[in-house]
């Protein structure tokens, strides 16, 4: 445990002291709120969704900004390689594993502390949120969401060797599943034929159970929100997990 | 006298290249030792080894009595790495990497401030220890990295080439401090280099290595004796007839290399003037003439048939070539 601690403290160091990425990963999820939600808030038909469009959008938002904030500090570990710190950790008499659950705790804190931030913005906006209980609900999903995706951008850097692929992975496949998962719009306005290829999204659980927490209605049964996101977690873990154990410098 | 580091027939193959080559050595407690050889010799290759960093493909090694391929983190506990590259965190101050690195060693934070605070007034570095690493020069970034890899107490203490691409004068200044910490800490030191001088300086014994495998090893006075005396250097438009004309008794030694003449002789100065004689004799002109005590680049030269700077171009090419073929 204290090694994981450690390196948890190291990422919030570095989080604290790198103020203008606090700010930049801030903007893009407020700027669509602010300019999606308010400019088709009058268009889309509140009858579908049961509430303001702009209300509907909020956990699309914070999952968002708990999406990409997560799957950057996964590859960040390419800084860490390239820059030569991650041998002084590997050298180190501790195991892998400890370093892996250290990286993913400390990524997922900072794209959870984003996400609250996002929050906290969008009360300004008018978000109402009735019950202390389903804001602690949002916070337990966002937290899912930020250890599966740390997770993964883990996988991902211990295959990368720089950051070259970095467009790639997030406009392929970190920007889809975004896209997809409902975040922006309800999932049973879709196609029929697309509707599966959301439900095979595992961030569409997250950005559901987010919704459920913050606006008390979800489309997809919370328990199995819960249940689908929970087991991605813990996939994207030991599958980064593994990954990690073979990386060397 | 105890053994701190034994290795037997170590070896280790990327692919279809050798890059180390069942090299054995045994290493004294309190001794430095150097590996010296030119870039991609395979000194960084043995030093992953040792230090667990890299698995030997046959071959075995120890460092104070435990196996590295074993109990890694046996080994990882007994020493302490100053990598050939950076590897501090930029955007933690000094106090920070310290602390980073006393944690993962688990020493009690106690011992670990009091030792980070010892250990950053060693290296000169206690009154910057709350600035931000980014702001430090190459000098003192080197200089944290060694108080780190000495803040968990290892037996044992290997620099990856300390020295390279820092100025004359910090180079001094490290020499200085890796000297003390030997006397005062009776640790082990292992380091590469492919500096001459620094392994000269610092090193009770020094093993060279070339293409893997070692070719010579000694302390730096019986390396340089080995050579069998003075080197004069003799430059000339023609080289061709030298190696005749002084082919007398004399003269241990008489090697043409790239446009000069390298004789190795006892009491160089007093034969000067009859070297000079013999090739005027035979309307052999001199460009220049040069005397020197031997030097561990000679040593390298005599065994290798090469200077170390001529075996950096060419290795260093094809091992870059090499490891980019590797990563894909």
């Amino acid at each position: 445990m204290d090694i994981v601690y450690t390196i948890w403290l190291r990422s919030m160091k570095r989080y604290v002291r790198s103020k203008s990425r606090i700010v930049g990963s801030i903007a893009m999820p407020l700027f669509l709120l602010v300019f999606l939600g308010f400019g088709l808030n009058s268009v889309v038909s509140a009858t579908s969704l049961g509430q303001q469009y702009v209300m509907f959008l909020v956990p699309g938002m914070v999952a968002m900004s708990v999406l990409f904030t997560s799957v950057f500090s996964g590859i960040q570990i390419i800084w860490d390689k390239q820059f030569g710190f991650l041998k002084e950790t590997l050298v180190a008499p501790v195991t892998r594993i400890e370093i892996m659950f250290g990286m993913t705790v400390g990524g997922a804190t900072t794209a959870v502390i984003q996400g609250i931030i996002l929050m906290v913005l969008a009360v300004f906006l008018g978000l109402r949120i009735e019950n202390p209980a389903g804001f602690l609900i949002a916070l337990g999903f966002m937290i899912l969401v930020g250890i599966s995706f740390t997770a993964f951008g883990i996988a991902i850097a211990s295959r990368m060797e720089d950051m070259t692929g970095f467009q790639l992975i997030m406009n392929f496949v970190v920007f889809p599943l975004f896209g997809l998962s409902g975040a922006l719009f309800p999932i049973s306005s879709l196609p029929a034929w697309l509707e599966p290829v959301t439900l095979v999204d595992p961030l569409t659980y997250g950005v559901e159970g987010i919704r459920y927490g913050l606006t008390g209605a979800s489309q997809i049964n919370p328990l199995i929100s819960v249940v689908v996101i929970a087991g991605f977690a813990v996939a994207m873990t030991v599958i980064g997990a593994y990954l990690f154990r073979k990386v060397s410098v | 006298m105890t053994t701190a580091i034994h290795a037997a027939d170590l070896t280790r193959r990327f692919g279809d290249l050798v890059a180390v080559d069942r090299i054995s050595f045994d290493i004294e407690q309190g001794e430095i030792f150097g590996l010296l050889g030119p870039n991609g010799a395979g000194k960084t290759t043995t030093l992953s080894m040792l230090s667990t960093m890299l698995e030997p493909t046959s071959g075995t090694a120890t460092v104070m009595g435990i196996d590295v391929t074993k109990d890694q983190d046996g080994v990882r506990k007994a020493i302490g790495i100053v990598f050939q590259d950076q590897s501090l965190d930029e955007e933690l101050t000094a106090q920070e990497n310290m602390d980073f690195h006393g944690r993962l060693y688990r020493i009690p934070k106690e011992t670990r401030e009091q030792r980070t605070e010892e250990l950053l007034k060693l290296v000169e570095l206690f009154d910057r220890r709350n600035d931000i690493v980014k702001t430090f020069s190459g000098g003192m970034r080197r200089r944290l990295e060694i108080a780190r890899g000495l803040l968990h107490h290892p037996t044992v203490l290997f620099l990856d080439e300390p020295t390279l691409g820092l100025d004359p004068q910090t180079r001094n200044h490290l020499w200085k401090y890796i000297e003390t910490l030997a006397k005062e800490k009776n640790i082990t030191i292992i380091l590469t280099t492919h500096y001459m001088e620094e392994a000269d300086r610092l090193c009770n014994r020094i093993a060279i290595i070339d293409h893997g495998k070692i070719i010579a090893l000694d302390t730096p006075d019986r390396l340089k004796d080995s050579i069998g005396g003075d080197v004069v250097t003799i430059r000339s438009p023609d080289t061709s007839k030298i190696t005749t004309a002084l082919a007398v008794p004399w003269i241990n030694r008489v090697e043409t290399h790239d446009g000069e003449v390298i004789l190795t002789l006892k009491n160089a100065e007093q034969y000067l003037s009859t070297i000079v004689t013999l090739m005027n004799e035979e309307k052999i002109p001199i460009t220049s003439i040069s005397v020197h005590k031997p030097t561990l680049e000679d040593v390298f030269l005599s065994f290798t048939g090469k200077t170390i700077r001529e075996e950096d171009v060419s290795r260093k090419d094809a091992m870059r070539m090499h490891f980019r073929m590797m990563r894909h």
